[in-house]
């Protein structure tokens, strides 16, 4: 049988938020008066009926009946006496409740301060221990004493509180429960009586109750409730196929089209979304074009995205071919966006948008077109001085580059003419504009758009040049020769630019794929890791692969100073300039080194590695011969740190949540450990020396000095086993069991592990059923003896004195499976799935039969050591008798030969 | 029953040596005890006991390093006392001469046994023509085996095995050695031929593995004859 497989790390993270933490639920209502407390003890009562303790902690019933005859039949925890400026008043008695540990407490008033003399200075951090006690909390909340919109609230009523909760506290509710009255029948209610007020002045509260408040106040509630509510709408919508924009909240996007900077729409955009309290998203536009030009200096949008990410906005990339502007408007739709924010791109003459159209003009205007249903909001979009300059520069290095294909066009086209001069007596004249055609098609597949062009004009002129009459000169005489010669043009030209595109796009395909495979090979790579270190050395062996670079990876150490944890090549050292750029970049979470705005000098660039909101580390990257890292190269690096800052902190926070299972588990064994020995190391000794002292009595009769010796003797060989089994655990623990496998017969293990357990044996009689010409065990027969003798010893404890216990094995597919059977009482139900547990035995308390618990466990380590499996199951239907199952690899001959 | 013989017993630890000697001086036997390895070395050499029961773990040296040290002159039989989870320790002292081991912790009666076995193989040194063990006879000019009188057709590798674990009865045989002897040395190793060759012994002698009264198997060590 395999082993039990481990378990992904990212289906652990929830439970590590969750595990051991209790659950909250917030009450929430618009105004003292909705119900709140009742709706609580409603709610507990449903939870007490599912067998849920509940303790109420702290519940105001401010005298009223109805809650009152709710609260009855509820436990309720007394209060704690404080003397307060003379008077006594009574607080929550937080030590008593996590102490008394109930299931679910009730804890009214989550916004009240507490008196001095108590854990903390708000109930609310109260509830924040009592919930890490693992207890559920049931908490009521006016809206007005929510800290952020306690300032709404004042200007809506006039009436500022002094007891407000921090909003965090409501993000930490895993459940919040909207408590909704109309404010006429709150109204009603006031007048009724049926409302507490706190000692509030009578105008005040009159004020406050206004209807006009109340409705406002009610607004308010729902809004913070469906801040919670709208993320699984959102969801259900989405799989109803609903079709947006939905009323529920206005969403804002900022839409980053390509070669815009669009740094300030970002940050507008997240301003306007913190003050609407709604959710926002970025989107980066990008075409295939994009995705060819190596050039794009630092590209901005792309830096504007993980800005946008980083400030917490939900990021999409999306490619768009023809109709950007439409493309965004559909995602707007299907995002439920109400309000669209772009950079407004920099004023520029007609002439020059007509003759070089920027797309970021395009999707402007497109928007400007379409958005009817939506809020568009233009922001000037800044073009900093130095990164016009760097835009510049790449731009010169291009022409020197689109000047090489030029001289090859001319080349190509000069030996076309050539050739068509030989050819001209075996083929018609008009025939040879196809060899010329031919060319411009090749040079358009293999160079691109431009140098087709170029090419279609130069065939234009060659022909006319040397083959329309008059030749060696420019004129045409013949009309219809000139029209052919025209018509040669523009289908050259288009079929030129028809080729060229094609060959864009393919060109594009495969940097698209290329990037993205390298992407997902790194993706894959990381899911694989299960500790820090296999991340870091996927990280920085994939990097140096994937672009044939050196790179480094830093980890800030306890002290919280970077040093390197891998590099590929190997090195351990670094210069102490390149350290503090590292640092820098660590510390101001920008790029920096070779290639950045900041110590260029540095030979190396460094990328800081985030992830949520925490810093986790830096790459670095650096050329052997010095060079600046390709632009190109620029986004597929901080798209893998991306990767690798999040493999990173999933691997962190796996470990942590590991490290907390085991250091609980290492507690449970130690306390088990500690009462197995003193248990039952101590009852074989007890026994021995009993019977040694009972031997010095004078007088004994032989055969009575024989029973006491045998006493002395069996005791002995179990002190011994039970030892033995604590030094094969300790080794099975430390993982230093080796195993030497032999080809063994089983029937052989069986009889020594029956030699040495003559003593217990004794008396029961033993069947086994061995085939005499079964295939040999492969198997480390010193361990399997132990494995054998520790199932013997069970059995005779159980079986009951004078019991058969059955031995057999057999061979199935391809391994051995040997049987223990006793006739004993059998198990307890449920307990085969836990008797190979450690100390499991000893945990059911000393009743019983002497046991360490640890036998079977040893068992276990040692069969799946050697591959193989071992169960425990009822003999009889009825539950009676226990057999234990092993499966064992058999010999292989082919390959222990 | 054997005759008086001189045992040494180097073992530091002093009730072991204590019940040791009074178990073996209860035989009739001569015991001189040393609890380190140098003692153990100068009384081996100094009083040429008949055997030596010797303690791996020693406070000064390695069990093995005395072993090592005393066959250099010397081929008296050597009984190793060793714990169970030492199996590597138990394997080099065999290697390194020793004839036997028991391990700790034993009972009285299985050391007598050993020992017996070791001083009875000295005795037998001069006069292996024929062997009898109880119901068992083997002659060795023959070729012959007989259990109760009942002729044991054996092939002649099954024959020389069982004559040389008879030659050795009650006293281990390790795997290396049979193989060594009965193939050559070129099979030492060859674990699996030993096995086969084992079962079927057992079968011509009416012997259960699971519940043996004949061979004996030390699990991944060797054999034992038992001794009539």
């Amino acid at each position: 049988m395999s082993e039990p497989s481990r378990p992904e790390p990212e289906a652990l993270l929830p439970e590590a938020r969750r595990e051991g933490r209790g659950r909250l639920k917030v009450f929430l209502g618009a105004a003292p008066g909705v119900g709140k407390t009742f709706a609580m003890l409603q709610a507990a009562r449903d939870r007490a009926a599912e067998g849920v303790s509940v303790l109420a902690a702290v519940v105001e019933t401010h005298g009223r009946a109805e809650t009152e005859a709710m609260l009855r039949g509820f436990e309720v925890l007394p209060r704690r006496t404080v003397y307060h400026q003379g008077h006594i008043l009574q607080e929550m008695d937080v030590d008593a409740l996590i102490a008394r540990l109930p299931g679910l407490a009730l804890i009214d008033e989550l916004a009240h301060s507490n008196l001095s003399g108590g854990r903390h200075e708000k109930r609310w951090q109260d509830v924040e221990d009592v919930l890490a006690a693992g207890i559920d909390v049931y908490t009521t909340l006016n809206v007005q004493h929510v800290e952020t919109l306690n300032d709404t609230v004042a200007r809506i009523t006039g009436i500022r509180v002094r007891e407000t909760v921090p909003d965090q506290v409501l993000e930490l509710a895993d459940e919040i429960e909207l408590i909704d009255l109309p404010p006429d029948e709150l109204i009603a209610r006031l007048r009724a009586g049926k409302v507490y007020v706190q000692d509030q002045a009578a105008r005040a509260v009159a004020n406050f109750f206004a209807k006009g408040n109340l409705t406002a106040l009610r607004e308010l509630a729902m809004r913070t409730a469906a801040d919670r509510v709208d993320a699984q709408l959102k969801e259900h919508m989405a799989a109803n196929a609903i079709e947006g924009p939905w009323p529920t909240q206005e969403r804002i996007l900022v839409v980053l089209p390509e070669g815009a900077v669009g740094r300030d729409a970002v940050r507008i955009a997240r301003r306007s979304a913190d003050r609407a309290r709604v959710e926002w998203l970025a989107v980066a536009l990008t075409s295939l074009r994009a995705e060819t030009q190596r050039d794009l200096a630092g590209d901005p949008g792309t830096s504007s995205l993980r800005l946008a990410e980083r400030l917490g906005a939900e990021v999409t990339v999306l490619q768009t071919e023809r109709d950007a502007a439409q493309d965004v408007l559909d995602f707007a739709q299907k995002h439920n966006v109400r309000r669209i924010v772009v950079p407004r791109p920099a004023p520029r003459a007609r002439l020059a948008r007509w003759l070089s159209p920027s797309p970021h003009e395009a999707v402007v205007a497109g928007l400007l077109r379409g958005a009817t249903q939506f809020e568009l909001t233009l922001v000037t979009d800044e073009e900093s001085p130095a990164r016009q300059r760097q835009r510049r520069r790449p731009a010169r290095a291009d022409l020197r580059a689109q000047l090489r294909p030029l001289g090859l066009v001319a080349l190509a086209v000069g030996a076309t003419t050539l050739l068509a001069l030989g050819a001209e007596r075996l083929i018609p004249v008009l025939s040879l504009s196809l060899l010329y055609m031919t060319v411009v098609v090749a040079v358009a597949a293999k160079l691109g758009r431009w140098p087709s062009v170029a090419a279609a004009v130069l065939s234009f002129l060659a022909y006319n040049l040397f083959f329309t009459d008059p030749r060696m000169t420019l004129h045409i005489w013949n009309r219809g020769q000139f029209v052919t010669l025209l018509l040669f043009l523009a289908v050259s030209i288009l079929t030129g630019n028809l080729a060229a595109r094609l060959r864009d796009r393919a060109v594009a395909q495969r940097a698209i794929s290329d990037r993205t495979r390298k992407l997902y090979d790194f993706s894959r790579r990381a899911a694989a890791a299960a500790s820090v270190d296999d991340v870091v050395w996927a990280a920085v062996s994939h990097v140096a692969a994937v672009l044939e670079c050196q790179s480094i990876l830093l980890l800030p150490d306890e002290s919280g100073q970077l040093a390197i944890v891998g590099a590929f090549p190997p090195e351990d050292r670094m210069e102490p300039r390149e350290l503090s750029a590292a640092t820098y970049a660590f510390e101001h979470g920008e790029p920096t080194g070779k290639g950045s705005a900041t110590l260029p000098a540095s030979r190396w660039l460094f990328l800081p590695l985030l992830a949520a909101e925490r810093r986790i580390g830096v790459l670095g990257l650096a050329y052997e011969d010095g060079r600046e890292p390709p632009p190109g190269d620029r986004r597929l690096v901080e798209a893998l740190a991306d990767q690798v800052a999040l493999a990173l902190e999933r691997v962190r926070l796996a470990d942590d949540l590991a490290q907390i299972r085991v250091a609980s588990e290492t507690e449970r064994l130690r306390t088990a450990l500690l009462s197995s020995v003193s248990h039952d190391l101590r009852t074989p000794l007890v026994s021995i020396l009993g019977a040694a002292e009972g031997l010095t009595q004078p007088g004994l009769t032989a055969e009575a000095r024989g029973t006491l010796a045998e006493t002395i003797r069996d005791e002995g060989d179990r002190l011994d086993r039970y030892i033995q089994n604590l030094l094969d655990m300790t080794r099975l623990g430390h993982g230093a069991l080796k195993l030497k496998t032999h080809a063994i017969d089983l029937r052989e293990l069986v009889g020594s592990a029956r030699n040495r357990l003559r003593g217990p044996l004794r008396g029961h009689p033993v069947e086994v059923t061995i085939p005499v010409d079964m295939a040999p065990a492969q198997v480390d027969p010193v361990l399997i003896e132990q494995v054998l003798v520790n199932i013997f010893d069970n059995a005779c404890k159980y079986a009951g004195p004078g019991r058969a216990i059955r031995i057999a094995a057999s061979q199935s597919r391809g391994r051995a499976v040997l049987s223990v059977e006793d006739e004993g009482p059998g198990l307890p139900p449920g307990a085969a799935a836990h008797v190979f547990d450690m100390f499991w035995r000893a945990e059911q308390g000393d009743g019983g039969q002497a046991g360490t618990g640890l036998g079977l466990a040893i068992c276990k380590g040692i069969v799946e050591a050697h591959g193989g499996a071992i169960r425990a199951e009822a003999v009889h239907p009825d539950g009676r008798g226990t057999r234990i199952v092993m499966e064992l690899p058999l010999w292989n001959p082919e390959v222990s030969a | 029953m054997t005759a008086a013989a001189r045992i040494l017993i180097v073992e530091d630890e002093a009730p072991i040596r204590r019940f040791l000697r009074v178990a073996l001086e209860t035989e009739g036997h001569v015991v001189s005890e040393a609890a380190t390895a140098r003692d153990g070395i100068a009384l081996a050499a100094r009083e040429a006991p008949a055997a030596i029961i010797l303690d791996l773990g020693l406070p000064d040296a390695d069990g093995i390093s005395v072993l090592k040290t005393v066959r250099e002159w010397s081929q008296v039989p050597v009984l190793i006392l060793s714990v169970r989870s030492d199996e590597a320790g138990k394997i080099a002292a065999l290697d390194a001469g020793a004839q036997d081991y028991v391990t700790k912790p034993f009972s009285t009666g299985e050391l007598l046994a050993r020992l017996r076995g070791l001083l009875r193989d000295r005795a037998r040194d001069a006069a292996p023509a024929a062997l009898t063990l109880g119901p068992l006879a083997i002659d060795a000019v023959e070729h012959r085996a007989s259990l109760s009188g009942e002729d044991l057709k054996l092939t002649r590798k099954e024959f020389d095995l069982l004559w040389l674990l008879a030659g050795h009865a009650g006293r281990l045989v390790t795997q290396d050695m049979i193989l060594k002897a009965i193939w050559g040395p070129a099979h030492a190793g060859d674990s699996q031929y030993l096995r086969v060759y084992i079962r079927q012994l057992r079968a011509k002698l009416g012997d259960d593995a699971a519940d043996p009264r004949w061979i004996f198997t030390e699990p991944g060590v060797g054999y034992r004859l038992a001794d009539r």
